[in-house]
């Protein structure tokens, strides 16, 4: 639409993701590394997903748009399985490289835990992933149109902002909440973690009425959000304590020699 | 209850899949409706000022508004309140006042006009009231009272249009389907309800075209020399117009041998070969051009015969002038070339000249042969003009025709004879169907086509059969055919007894009419043409409809020439031409052989007719027709700011397109702005609060110290 509205919706789209970055992973540089490969091992489901879905393209009948909508169904499916698939193997392979880590470091304990990186993991995925939904819809909007002139809705580059918004922190918190249930054999959770991801991913289906997809997608972040959260360790008590400010007692009350 | 909402979440599902596969291969398709049938005006420059149109770099926006009320046009320039306009020109609008008043305001981004026949006015010319006022033979030192059309004004309808300099891009419609896309947007979203200002979103445009030469040629030439000196990867910003002049003769002159040709006393027969109009590269120039250069191909046709067999003591030299709308390039280069002595004639050769002007609009009133009072002064030529005047009358009175001569002692019409009066006094003639001011009403215009020179057809033809269909326009174009044609061979000294023997035929008039003026892609323009130029692809010469004759610039895609110089080209060829048994490689290279003489002869490899059951066989055609360079002494002379030659040069540019797309409001991206501004600080806010916090909010990680993650 033009300069505004294109870093409008940049900032919509990147700002949390870079807010948690600058504060959080910056300043290490092990997190930086781990971030990069997450964004990484999430570009490589990417590609095999799409040569899969490239292939049948090419095979299937263009002409017919019932397959054509089938196809697309198929490959979104896939792809949410694949990028699970390679979280998990993310999780193998940073569960090996965290033995070797410890064996070179010259301390006795871990650099990083597991903990930080299944957090750091999964803001890599959701980088990655966010780059890839907006950035082409970023680069259009540059110009002087919106989108409207063959009857879409107008809200399109915002709606997708938003969206980018979610489903990076989405990514963020599935990371947290999959390696902890693989951490603790709960296989409940990671089928819970898998089939949140499908739904979001199905329900933009309903596109261009941003209504229903949105608001599922935002109800499922928040619960997401608690959920991560009580997987890295928090509680109700503690956030109480914070919001109300009386954490400097609690620090020194629970304080305990290690 | 839980069945109807999956029901219906299903029936919502579906068509949205449908949707959102038919429509979304592309977020730049969404958006924006590419524009492919574009007519811009482009920039064109000379020695002191700039003409035409230029958009910025980047294009030009403007929100729609199509202009076909007065009321309308106040809403633009002063009361609409989503400046800048794209205005949609309706043709009644497209005149001087309306176009001056939005290039005074800074509320139009630029102009789209709709170039259909329904509401033209009854006249319009963008052209000058007085063309080539500069560069004619009239000035303070010979005729100043005759000089800038003090006596006759002849384009009264002139508005001068084509003459201004537009900072806003314009572009013309002529394609039916687009403008229709283009009014459906407008009525959807720009339609005003009940008098309040639409809502947005609106319709807009974009047009771009972006001119990289300015101010004159000058400059131009100038920062050209300077990047072809310095530059690694010159660019050039301007081009000179230039392409070829056609000229052939009764008696072939040797073209190697330039300068004064001994024994040679010369009548020259002239025509111009080009039109324009105010949009680049549209000029079907039908009454201004194609009616002079179709009389003077038939009276080639008709002369060549009895040339052959009785010839007269005079060569007859037949020139077609390419670049006279802009200060008569060509007929400028030659006189240029014939002073040097750098053409195959020179001036001492020239006995007189008659020239072809306007002739198509004539039926029912007389011809008007017009001639020059100031060299008239003079004696001799006074007494040569009135015996050419003379036998033109008496080779009249055998045809249903009227010639006669002015009674108001007024200069010549703008013909290319003006420049050879320049040099030498000749004793010469302009014929022309108008007696004061030109009758034609849309002289170098969009409009001056078919209809205007009342070429029609009626209705069923196929179009083989509208080819040689002879229409009243050809017949009375046949007519001043054989006038001009009797005339030269009498004034070339030929025998009156044979007079009888030359006639133009209509049958050959009409198929020029019908090539040059409907449709250039026709069966015996394809039968004269060389075999790679028929069977080329989109960019042929031969595409559909018919030719256009702005001049246009040096070598093409597809030969050359400009294509209406080559059609010229090889008309002549065929009508005056001789078939030869030479093969295709000697044909190229004919002075291997003894017989051929390639001083005296062009030798061209035609196609040949083609029947229905089999492809044409083609041969080699030995004529003497050749083209000389018409491109303006000034560029040779490096005179840019020259006031005496043309210096007229077209600007080049990287990209010409248009496109359609909504615009919303500026509140609704501010407000887009501000929220993802918003959303950023608030996430920074509450990441640096969680982060100081991170030891209190994850502390229960602690509380089991046994456990390492």
């Amino acid at each position: 639409m033009t300069v505004a509205v294109f870093f409008g919706c940049t900032f919509i789209a990147f700002g949390p993701a870079v807010a948690l970055f600058v504060f959080t992973i910056a300043r290490d540089p092990l997190r930086v590394i781990f971030l990069i490969a997450g964004a990484f091992f999430w570009l490589v489901s990417l590609l095999l997903s799409s040569l899969v879905w490239f292939i049948t393209v090419q095979i299937s009948n263009k002409n017919s748009a019932t397959q054509q909508t089938g196809l697309l169904i198929f490959g979104v499916v896939l792809s949410v399985l694949l990028q699970e698939t390679f979280r998990y193997g993310y999780y193998r392979l940073l569960k090996k490289a965290n033995e070797g880590l410890l064996a070179l470091s010259q301390e006795d304990t871990m650099p990083i835990s597991i903990r930080q990186l299944a957090y750091v993991s999964g803001l890599g995925f959701g980088f990655m992933s966010g780059a890839f939904s907006v950035v082409n819809i970023l680069s259009d909007s540059l110009g002087p149109g919106t989108v409207g002139i063959h009857g879409d809705s107008q809200h399109y580059f915002i709606s997708s902002a938003f969206m980018t918004l979610a489903i990076i922190l989405l990514h963020m918190f599935w990371g947290v909440v999959f390696f902890e249930s693989c951490e603790r054999q709960r296989w409940w959770a990671l089928g819970a973690v898998v089939l949140s991801h499908l739904v979001v991913s199905c329900v933009t289906f309903v596109n261009p009425h941003y209504q229903g997809s949105l608001i599922p997608t935002y109800i499922i972040l928040s619960v997401m959000a608690a959920w991560a959260y009580l997987c890295a360790g928090g509680s109700l008590r503690n956030l109480k304590l914070c919001l109300t400010c009386k954490d400097k007692d609690f620090l020194l009350a629970n304080h305990r020699p290690r | 209850m839980k069945d109807l909402i999956s029901i219906n979440c299903v029936k919502l599902l579906i068509p949205a899949l449908f949707y959102t596969c038919v429509c979304s291969s592309s977020v730049e398709q969404k958006i924006y409706v590419e524009l492919n049938q574009t007519v811009p005006c482009v920039r064109l420059l000379n020695a002191t000022h700039q003409i035409g149109c230029q958009s910025s770099m980047s294009g030009d926006t403007g929100v729609l508004h199509v202009l076909e009320t007065e009321s309308d046009l106040d809403w633009i320039l002063s009361s609409g309140p989503h400046p800048p306009y794209m205005v949609i020109l309706e043709t009644s609008f497209f005149n001087r006042s309306v176009m001056m008043r939005m290039k005074n305001s800074s509320r139009v981004a630029g102009v789209a006009v709709i170039v259909s026949k329904t509401g033209l006015a009854d006249n319009f010319s963008p052209h000058t009231t007085c063309p080539n006022q500069n560069t004619g033979v009239y000035s303070e030192n010979y005729g100043p009272d005759l000089a800038n059309c003090n006596v006759t004004v002849w384009n009264p309808f002139g508005n001068g249009l084509s003459y201004e300099d537009f900072a806003f891009p314009v572009f013309a419609l002529k394609d039916e389907n687009q403008t229709q896309v283009i009014r459906k947007c407008y009525e959807d979203h720009n339609q005003r309800v009940n008098g309040s200002a639409p809502q947005y979103p609106l319709c807009a445009m974009q047009l771009f075209s972006h001119m990289h030469a300015v101010t004159d040629t000058v400059t131009c030439m100038r920062r050209t020399d300077l990047q072809n000196r310095f530059s690694i990867n010159p660019e050039v910003l301007c081009d000179p117009l230039s392409d070829f002049n056609v000229w052939t003769s009764t008696r072939p002159l040797n073209n190697s041998a330039k300068g004064h040709a001994a024994d040679e006393s010369v009548v020259i027969a002239a025509t111009r070969l080009d039109g324009r109009s105010f949009f680049w590269e549209q000029a079907p120039a039908a009454e201004g051009t194609v009616s002079g250069i179709v009389t003077l191909l038939a009276a080639i046709q008709a002369l060549y015969p009895v040339t052959q067999e009785a010839p007269p003591t005079r060569n007859i030299f037949f020139s077609f002038f390419q670049g006279e709308a802009f200060d008569y390039i060509g007929s400028s280069k030659m006189v240029y070339d014939m002073k040097r002595n750098d053409f195959v004639i020179d001036l001492d050769n020239v006995h007189s000249m008659l020239e072809i002007g306007q002739v198509g609009l004539h039926s029912g009133r007389s011809l008007w042969m017009h001639s020059d009072p100031i060299s008239r002064q003079n004696n001799s030529v006074d007494t040569e003009v009135s015996e050419m005047m003379d036998r033109m009358r008496s080779a009249a009175a055998g045809l249903k025709l009227t010639v006669d001569h002015p009674s108001v002692s007024q200069p010549l019409p703008p013909s290319s004879f003006q420049r050879f009066l320049r040099e030498r006094q000749i004793p010469g003639l302009v014929l022309t169907d108008h007696n004061t001011s030109f009758i034609n009403r849309y002289y170098e215009s969009m409009y001056d086509d078919a209809e205007n020179l009342n070429v029609t057809y009626p209705p069923g033809l196929t179009p083989d059969e509208q080819l040689v269909y002879e229409t009243d326009a050809a017949k009375s174009l046949a007519e001043v055919a054989t006038l001009v044609a009797r005339s030269l061979y009498v004034q070339a000294g030929g025998n009156e007894s044979n007079l009888n023997n030359i006639t133009a035929d209509p049958k050959t008039v009409a198929q020029l009419l019908y090539g040059f003026v409907i449709q250039k892609n026709n069966s015996w323009f394809r039968s004269l043409l060389p075999p790679e130029v028929t069977k080329k692809g989109v960019n042929s010469i031969l595409s559909s409809g018919p030719p256009q004759f702005y001049i246009g610039l040096g070598p093409r895609v597809h030969g050359p020439a400009h294509s209406v110089t080559r059609f010229v080209q090889y008309i002549l060829a065929n009508l005056t031409g001789s078939v030869t048994n030479l093969t295709e490689s000697q044909c190229q290279n004919p002075s291997e052989l003894s017989t051929e003489n390639k001083d005296l002869f062009s030798y061209f490899w035609v196609s040949g007719p083609a029947s229905v059951n089999s492809t044409s066989e083609p041969f080699c055609v030995r004529a003497s027709v050749r083209l000389s360079k018409a491109v303006s002494p000034a560029f040779e002379l490096l005179e840019y700011g020259s006031r005496n030659y043309s210096t007229w040069t077209e600007s080049r540019w990287k990209s010409i397109r248009a496109r359609i797309f909504l615009v919303a409001s500026r509140e609704l991206e501010m407000l887009t702005l501000g929220v993802g501004v918003a959303v950023l600080l608030l996430s920074l806010l509450v990441t640096y609060f969680i982060s100081s916090k991170a030891e209190l909010l994850f502390s229960s990680a602690r509380e089991t110290p046994t456990t390492t993650y």
